[in-house]
């Protein structure tokens, strides 16, 4: 499997799928999953990463989430994208079906 | 843990000893190691006596000691690791073994009606595993394609029974 | 077809209420992941990058029009109006929500069908021959026993939790179009010289990280003790399967470590008690009750030679071409199969729209005795038409893009879903397929080349058979960036071999490139008549390194 994250990445977000349908999600300041990368909370530093996966216990306890987990992501010009191709394709949908997933649904998951 | 023998919640009269523990008096369940160094000891005791095998301890070398044992217990250290299966059907249809056969270690509801398939009589489940649980997860399936330890009738031979009564009631 | 009695309902219905009572659980937090994610797994239901993902069994790759019109109806309602034939001749959905999957199951059984045992370490759905039944030189058609494995194999209590997944095909031609030499289990069945009908027994393929070709341990296995043969060899692998590291756990390991020979020995043995206990013997009329469905449909008395499709041929050279790669000999005079291409010039392999599922069971209801099949190399078979009819059926398939020219040519080729779907894969496989696709699209280049199987992996799991492609493909994954490695010589059919690494992988720029250069150097190299693995076989692969990695 395709390793998720960068050793020593700088900045890091949480994601998840959605228990009841599956559908990729990501972790909020305030503890809420959004379908949208661009709402996703950012932890600079490892200290920090590990805080921020730890505030998705909760849900995986209430059974919202199934395997919260991190991943490298790059804030650029108030933008936030994936490092891996893997997490591009994630926040994005299949590269071969741009019709589907959140790049057709989500005004904001364009690459 | 606890014990379920023939689909009731028991006692279990036997302890699991170590291969250092003193033996205490009445039934208990040995190694197979401890088994094979202290067999005469263990077979001069007048009570009865278990034997605990490991995934990876086939039941061939048991095979001529079985009028010896009142439990043989099969080890399932992963729910995952599914070699007891075979362990059980072994020692029912190929050795004979008419004694109680205990599953131990991991063993999920998911899989009761697969292990009573194979020989097994007694299980040693999680302490939630409630009597209702038992009843559903035991008697999932009404009918199996395959022979296995529990002389249960196949798929296979319900058609033959059904084509039969299909022919004489045709016939009469 | 078969159709499932009484008991066989019963017990899909069962498994059904099981599964839905474990969903409801899930759910409901009684069941926490770590629970629940094995239960999921033993019925087909995967958790992919974008979604769940939930693989129906196919048995033997035979669908009837009703079947189908299910599969496009779950498409439409429950995913996202399509559905992707796999290299096991299943079919995934890729968008399935969790909390929907018990209604689809309940779909599913109306029509016959499942998804048992299609994940988890058990006996997997057992693939067979589209061309069952129709083939020229068919022994017996592989159905009948496949399906007798099918019943069999359905929850084993010896066999659901297995060291690992295992895989049975079954070949009833000598030509193997079931690619049983990379299977655990490759059955071939074979007659004596009485005209006796037995099998030959392969064990121990396997592709994913150490590929390796099934060793033959048994000459002929008579059928009534067939099942007691395939209970001796799980029984071996159950008790002697590594189980300490999941990467050699297959049965090929054992088969490896142990040596064939060895094999042999202690599966004969198993074996001898087994039948010696006789539960396991399978009688005639059980054969005989299975056969009945799988009887041959009521063909016409044509003649073998169509003036209408030899007219349509000289008319329309799209239908020629068609023609040409897409239909092979039928044993009954004036009959043909016919091949549905799901490799459209740069689309998925595999995919199939919801809406072409439904225009599929229309022709195979009006023109192939209400039946379909699934192929290992992601394409559909209708396995009986009239050469008469062939002009119509191309139509109608022309108007849903399904009429695509190109059985084994280049652009036919395997591909697993890759990082587009997939969360094992480290690189994407389809878009390489369908640049591929593209750049070799000229329909008489195609010819030119003849018959060539590409096929791309996404990982080492080699769910896209990459080992077994003339020209395979895997993508690896370094520091986060897509690379693909390439083999040549792989081979599935009845000369099975694996592929022979040409060397340092290809960035994905470089690819198309890479494979478009040693097509060019077979074309340079090859003698009259020479398919592309014939010229490998002959130069080997020196000519090919040296080329490929020339600097400019």
């Amino acid at each position: 499997m395709a390793q998720h994250t960068r050793k020593g990445a700088q900045f890091q977000s949480v994601t998840a799928n959605r228990l009841r349908d599956g559908i990729v999600v990501y972790l909020t300041a305030d503890g809420r999953w959004s379908e949208s990368l661009q709402d996703a909370a950012v932890a600079e530093g490892k200290e920090a990463a590990e805080a921020l996966l730890a505030q998705a216990d909760p849900s995986v306890a209430d059974n919202t989430v199934v395997e919260p987990y991190l991943f490298e992501v790059s804030p650029e010009n108030d933008r936030l994208s994936a490092a891996s191709v893997r997490e591009i394709i994630r926040q994005a949908g299949p590269t071969v079906r741009p019709d589907l997933g959140k790049q057709a649904e989500l005004a904001d998951a364009q690459g | 843990m606890q014990l379920i023998k023939n689909g009731e919640f028991i006692e279990d009269s036997f302890v699991a000893v170590g291969d250092e523990d003193t033996l205490p008096d009445g039934p208990v369940i040995v190694s197979l190691e401890r088994w094979q160094a202290e067999r005469e000891a263990l077979s001069a005791r007048n009570t009865p006596l278990g034997v605990r095998l490991k995934s990876g301890q086939e039941p061939s070398i048991i095979a001529d000691d079985l009028d010896k044992f009142s439990v043989v217990a099969l080890e399932f250290p992963a729910y995952r690791n599914g070699r007891a299966y075979s362990y059980a059907r072994l020692l029912r249809e190929r050795y004979g073994y008419k004694g109680e056969l205990r599953a131990v270690g991991n063993v999920l509801r998911d899989q009761f009606q697969f292990m009573i398939r194979c020989g097994f009589d007694a299980l040693e489940v999680s302490d939630k595993i409630t009597p209702e649980i038992w009843a559903e997860c035991s008697n999932f399936f009404s009918h199996y394609y395959q022979p296995a330890a529990d002389g249960k009738p196949t798929v296979l031979s319900l058609r033959q029974r059904l084509a039969a009564r299909a022919q004489s009631g045709g016939a009469a | 077809m078969y159709r499932y009695d009484e008991f066989d309902h019963q017990l899909v219905n069962e498994r059904v209420a099981q599964f839905a009572n474990q969903v409801a659980r899930r759910l409901s937090g009684e069941l926490t992941e770590d629970e629940f994610k094995p239960l999921r797994l033993m019925n087909g239901v995967y958790l992919q990058l974008h979604a769940y993902m939930l693989r129906i069994a196919i048995p033997y790759g035979t669908l009837s029009s009703r079947q189908l019109r299910m599969l496009a109806h779950i498409g439409r309602t429950y995913d996202r109006g399509y559905g992707h034939f796999t290299t096991r001749q299943n079919l995934q959905f890729n968008w399935p929500a969790l909390k929907d999957v018990p209604d689809i199951l309940r779909d599913l059984a109306s029509v016959e069908m499942h998804c048992i045992q299609t994940s988890g370490n058990c006996i997997r759905n057992v693939t067979s021959d589209q061309y069952a039944g129709a083939a020229k030189n068919e022994i017996e058609d592989p159905r009948i026993i496949s399906e007798i494995i099918r019943q069999w194999s359905t929850f084993h209590p010896e066999f659901s939790f297995l060291p690992r997944k295992f895989k049975i095909a079954v070949s009833g031609t000598p030509d193997d179009r079931a690619a049983i030499r990379v299977h655990d289990i490759g059955i071939q069945i074979v007659q004596d010289a009485a005209g006796k009908v037995g099998y030959e027994i392969y064990v121990g393929g396997g592709l994913g990280r150490t590929p390796m070709i099934a060793k033959k341990i048994a000459d002929f296995v008579p059928k009534e003790d067939l099942l007691a043969y395939l209970e001796a060899i799980m029984r071996v692998y159950n008790m002697y399967g590594r189980r300490d590291n999941m990467y050699k756990s297959r049965i090929k390991i054992l088969v490896h470590e142990i040596g064939a020979e060895e094999m042999k020995r202690q599966v004969d043995a198993e074996f001898a008690e087994i039948r010696k206990a006789g539960t396991l013997h399978l009688p005639q009329e059980e054969v005989d009750r299975i056969q009945v469905y799988f009887r041959p449909p009521a063909f016409e008395t044509l003649p073998d030679e169509s003036t209408e499709l030899n007219k349509a041929v000289l008319g329309d050279t799209g239908f020629a071409n068609w023609v040409k790669s897409n239909i092979a000999a039928h044993r009954v005079p004036g009959y043909a199969i016919v091949n549905i291409s799901l490799k459209p010039i740069g689309g998925t392999p595999g995919d199939c729209t919801s809406d072409q599922m439904d225009a599929i069971a229309d022709i195979a209801e009006k023109f192939s005795f209400d039946e379909i099949r699934v192929t290992h190399e992601q394409n559909l078979t209708l396995a009986h038409v009239r050469k008469q009819d062939l002009y119509a059926v191309y139509e109608t398939l022309k108007a849903h893009d399904l009429a695509t020219p190109n059985i084994n040519l280049i652009t036919d080729q395997i591909a697993c879903p890759g990082l587009d779907y997939c969360s094992l894969a480290n690189a994407r496989s389809i878009p390489i397929a369908q640049r591929i696709s593209e750049r070799f699209s000229d329909i008489a280049r195609q010819h030119d080349i003849g018959e060539m199987k590409i096929n791309t992996s996404g990982c080492i799991n080699a769910c896209g058979h990459h080992h077994v492609g003339h020209i395979g493909i895997l993508g690896v994954d370094k520091k986060g960036v897509e690379y693909y490695q390439v083999t040549i010589g792989g081979a599935a059919d009845e000369k099975t071999a694996v592929g022979d690494i040409v060397g340092p992988a290809f960035t994905e720029e470089e690819i198309i490139d890479a494979v478009e250069k040693i097509v060019n150097i077979y074309l340079d190299k090859r003698e009259t008549g020479e398919r592309f693995i014939d010229t490998y076989r002959r130069i080997g692969l020196a000519p090919f390194k040296e080329n490929l990695y020339a600097t400019h």
